[in-house]
Order: C-alpha cells, then structure tokens, then sequence
C-alpha cells in the first residue's frame, strides 16, 4: 500500500519519471519500515511473539489511517511501465506488466535466497531466527538484525505493492487481503524456506483461478481459507516442509 | 455565598432556556443521516456537502416563506445500528419535521420502522427498489432504481438485435440487487444470461470469469458493479482480447471510472444519470437548468465537479422544500404534499410521486453514454 501511494505522490504531486518515483517510493517505505521498528518494536522491554502480532498489526491500522488522511479515500491507478497493449502468444494474452511481474520478482526472490545463503548479515539473521540467545552470544548485534529484516520486509512490502498497482490499482487499503493470502502461500508452502513458500503461493493461485472459472466465482475467497484449514490439518508443516521432529 | 450561587444557577438555566427557545422559533429543523465515514463515505460525503450546500443556499435567499432551515446532520459510517440510534435522536430530541437519507439501502431499511412508528417524512438517497416497493407511506426516496437502468440496457441491446449476454456482478448489496434485476427483466425483453458470474468487491483480478465468459456464445458483457472492479474487468477484457461489446451499471458514472480504467474504458457504454452530461444535453431538456446550477454550485463551493450521489440529495432537499412551501411545516403535511410532487425537474430524474409510487422517477431517468476519448458522449 503504502509503495503504491509514495509512488504516486512522487510521480504526480513532485512530477518525478516513473522510474525515479518507484526507487524513491521503495526507499520511502524502507525508511517508514525502519521508523516503525524504532518507534515500536525497539522500546518494548519484554517482546513476546504475541505482544509483537499485536503491535505490528496495531501499527498497521494506523498506518492505514494515516495514509487515508493524507491520500484520501480514493482508489488511484498506477500507469503501466511499458504500455498496456497485450502480447498475443499463441491464442492466450499477456500484459508487458505480467512479465515485469515475473521478471522482478525472480530477481527478489534470487536476491533473498542468496542473501540469507551466502552473505555474513543474511547468515547472522538466519542465526538470529533460530535462537535469539546464542546469537547475541556470538556477537551478532540482534537488534541490528531485527531492524533489518524490518527494513527487508518494508522493501520487498512496496516493491511488491508497486509492481502490482498498475493492474489491480491501489488504495488506503490494499494488501490486507494479499496479506493474508501471502499467509496462505505461506503455511502451504512450509513456513520453512522462500522457494517452498513461492510454490505455495503459485499452487494457491491457480486453484483459486480455476476454482473461480470451473466451480463459482463467487467462493474464490473461501477456495484459498478452504486450503488453508484443509493444510493446517492434515499437513500442518505444508506440503514442502519437513516435519520437525522434537529432540529430546 | 450559598444564595448568590443559587441565583446565579437559576439565572444561567432561564439563559439557556431562552436561548433554546429562541434558537427553535423561527427555523424549519430537517434531520439527515448521512454515512460521511466508512466504507460509504463516496456516497455520504457529497451528499452531506450538496445538503449543506443548498439549504445555505435558500437561507440566504429568505428561507421557505421567510423562515430560516436548519440542518441537522448525523454520520450514520455506513453501519445500521447507528442508522437507527441518529434516526431516533433527531425525532425525540432534535424534533426535526422530516429526515433526508440514510445514504445505503441497508441502513435505509433500518431506519423505515422508525419513521412509520413517529410519522416523521424520510426521503432516502440509496438506490434500491425494496424501499418503496412495497410503498410505505412515510418513505420516499430519490435515487434511481436499478430496474430502471436495467431496462435501459435491455432495450439498447433490443435495438441492436442481441439476445445472448453474459453478466458479471460483484458480490454486495449494490452488485446482487443489479443481478436479481438482470434476471428478472431478461425475458420480458427476449434475452437469455447464458453466463451468470460473480467477482468480490475486493477482487484484483477476473481473467478467470471473464475467459469462461469467452468461451460461451455470449453476444455481449454486462458488469454490475462500483470502483475500483469494473475498471478491473474492462482492463481485463481488453488483456483478454475480447471484442464483445462491454456494458457497465450506473454505479461507476463517474470520470473516477475513466480515470482508473485508462484507454481500456474506451467504447463502455453504461446508463447514467444526467449530471455527468450536463453540458452536452439538449436545450430543451427539462433537467437542465436544475443540473447546470447544481453543477456550478458544487463545483464553487467545494471544488469538485458534483456527481449523482450529492444530486440525490439537491433532489430531497429540494422536494422538502416544495411540500414545505405548499403545506407547512408539520411532517403529516410535508409527507401529503411530497406525494402530491408533480413533474419536478430534479438532478435525478423528471419526480412525480404518487400514492402507489413514492420512487418518482422512469426510466427515462437514465441516459446511455459511452465513454469516448476519456470523456462522456451521450448514445443515440
């Protein structure tokens, strides 16, 4: 959402090219996500995962708010980065904008992947995830890590919001509902690795679209909470995730 | 001391008594519940502002027979409860002679048994047919009714010699209420729905509907639905390469649609009221007058071009007015003149309200317009 309004603020109210608008609105949300780590995350004295839900979907609603105040109610449309005169291939049609869709999120995904394989930070907030503790121990600056990964999930956040805006438009209030299916993919894939949680969210996609044609349109909603429950309860650890067994 | 604080009590309620009254006499109190926040605030802003607006406007030109307005308004957030609880407030303790609103057809519904059981006049600016059909005799309302705008299309579609449609509404009370319109009226004007489809309000993406919409002998593509979905789909059916010709409801008359849809909007036609094309309307229409100066007014006062939403309500105010003028300022009188209303040129439509139709309007309400070089044209 809020990588879809910066966007267009930059690119109508300050009359910045396309290109500029999105790097500045991604930087934007970046600093907004770093903000909110400071202002909310940091200061708490005894995080625990609940408190933490709580505060960020808190912070969340009131960023809502904000950005309804400032930018208004309105849905707005994002221009196309390269015209929006489909591409024929074969009898199926595809907009240039799915293949910038495609195309950067491969890179996001390449770049996540080798981040938190083979770069020390990435590797330091793969330690921190797994024990908060231990890490602390070996010298990693845990609350860096946190902020990063604030900083992290702000970038992809907005760059993701943005590359979408131009075909689904964006608003005050988008992305709760891609929120909450980015949890679906999630939990399908396994809450595990990036590229399970990928074919999650690819698998989730197309059962809703095929739901919605074959089925009713009207359930396509209820299709992906339907695999959610089906997946929590007979596969709790998604269809890619291997099991953890308890040591003892 | 203790006296002096006495007297001094007593003095200042006797103050605030007298300033009640004196507040009261004189002034004509009309209650409007309108939803100004929540998922309705579309609707419920412009038409607080258009209310606002043209009671200001007959203040200053004397009141209604010398005797000045005063509107209460009450923000109802598009919820039902509070629709009811502002509807009972502005009876029993604001004594208002008549109610205009609430802005949604849900909260309209909420609020009917409350101004049947008081007997005070409500003229409601939500759209749907239910509100008075069945006719109650103390709710009128001002905003087109879907069949209307269906028969519109229908008879378009006659004209062309297509019989085989295809409809996609969005899954809320705006979208079911059009799709139950569609359905009913189909055969009476020799059409036949040969694809029946929903999409929800939130939907980002309707390529799957619309390609099963693709592979079926529709002859053309009917959505029923508000912004920001039906920008979706025309953007959809041009991705898709569909060449059927591509039909919206009123709900997206508005140059937000053209601006959301882009070059995608080009071609659509949809029914509309007048507002949109006030400019380009005949001279001879009897509307026009009404809607130049609505326009203008809206446009001087909160520099944003007026729309239909904000007309329902120019259309309630200034039928209170008329009854008001004819017949006092009791409800009981106010209710027998609205319904004697004849051949009022409004924003909405040409009204006469009778005692078996307090909807007042035909379908001639509505105009086609198809939307050509990101503006509106009208259809001949």
């Amino acid at each position: 959402m809020l990588g879809g309004m910066f966007t267009l603020f930059f690119l109508n109210v300050c009359k910045l090219p396309l290109p500029l608008a999105i790097i500045l609105a991604v930087a934007a949300a970046t600093a907004a996500g770093i903000l909110f780590e400071r202002l909310t995350i940091r200061p708490l004295k005894s995080p625990t995962p609940l408190s933490l839900i709580i505060i960020t979907i808190g912070g969340s609603i009131l960023i809502r708010g904000i950005a309804m105040l400032v930018w208004g109610k309105d849905t707005h449309a994002l221009p196309s980065f390269s015209g929006s005169e489909p591409l024929m291939i074969g009898s199926a049609t595809i907009l240039p904008q799915n293949i910038w869709i495609f195309g950067l999120t491969a890179i996001a995904i390449i770049g996540n992947k080798l981040f938190f394989q083979y770069s020390i930070t990435g590797k330091a907030m793969r330690a921190c995830a797994a024990n908060r503790r231990a890490a602390g121990l070996v010298g990693i600056d845990v609350r860096r890590m946190v902020m990063f990964s604030f900083a992290i999930s702000a970038t992809l956040g907005s760059l993701a919001g943005i590359i979408v805006a131009p075909l689904t438009m964006t608003s005050y209030d988008v992305g709760i509902m891609l929120g909450l299916k980015g949890f679906c993919a999630a939990i399908i894939g396994g809450l595990s690795g990036g590229v399970g949680t990928v074919l999650g969210g690819l698998l989730l996609g197309i059962l809703e679209s095929l739901g919605a044609g074959l089925v009713s349109s009207g359930y396509k909603d209820a299709i992906a909470f339907v695999i959610l429950l089906l997946i929590l309860i007979i596969r709790p650890q998604g269809l890619f995730g291997r099991a953890q067994t308890e040591r003892v | 001391m203790k006296r002096f604080l006495q007297t001094t009590t007593i003095a200042l309620l006797l103050l605030v008594w007298a300033s009640i009254c004196g507040a009261s006499a004189g002034t004509i109190k009309i209650g409007a519940l309108f939803s100004v926040s929540g998922p309705p605030s579309f609707l419920g802003e412009p038409e607080r502002n258009t209310a606002k607006m043209v009671v200001d406007e007959i203040n200053a030109l004397g009141g209604i027979k010398g005797r000045k307005l005063e509107l209460v308004v009450y923000d109802t957030q598009g919820d039902a409860t509070k629709a009811v609880q502002a509807a009972n407030r502005l009876i029993k303790e604001d004594k208002v002679v008549a109610i205009i609103g609430p802005s949604t057809t849900g909260e309209t519904m909420a609020v009917i048994p409350v101004a049947e059981k008081e007997r005070v006049p409500l003229i409601s600016c939500a759209a749907g047919s239910k509100i008075t059909d069945p006719v109650k005799k103390w709710v009128f309302k001002t905003a087109q009714n879907d069949g209307l705008a269906v028969a519109k299309i229908y008879e378009y579609l006659n004209r062309k010699k297509i019989n085989r449609i295809a409809i996609l509404t969005v899954s809320d009370g705006f979208g079911s209420s059009g799709r139950e319109q569609l359905k009913a009226n189909a055969a009476r004007y020799g059409i036949q729905i040969v694809v029946d489809d929903t999409y929800g309000p939130k939907d980002t993406d309707m390529t799957a509907q619309l390609t099963k919409i693709r592979g079926s002998q529709a002859q053309a593509v009917i959505c029923w639905g508000t912004n920001p979905g039906p920008a979706v789909i025309a953007k959809n059916v041009k991705q898709l390469g569909i060449k059927l010709p591509l039909f919206m409801s009123h709900g997206v008359s508005s140059k937000k649609f053209i601006e959301l849809a882009g070059d995608a909007a080009d071609g659509i036609i949809l029914p509309s009221g007048r507002v949109i094309v006030a400019d380009v309307l005949p001279a001879k229409d009897k509307q026009k007058k009404s809607l130049i100066a609505f326009v203008k007014d809206y446009q001087k006062h909160y520099r944003a071009e007026g729309d239909h939403f904000g007309g329902h309500a120019w259309d309630a105010v200034m039928l209170l007015k008329g009854a008001i003028e004819r017949g006092g300022d009791s409800p009981a009188a106010i209710r027998d003149q609205l319904e004697r209303t004849v051949n009022f040129a409004g924003i909405g439509g040409i009204f006469t309200y009778s005692v078996a139709d307090h909807a007042g309007l035909s379908k001639d309400a509505f105009v086609l317009v198809e939307v050509k070089n990101k503006d509106w044209a009208l259809v001949k």
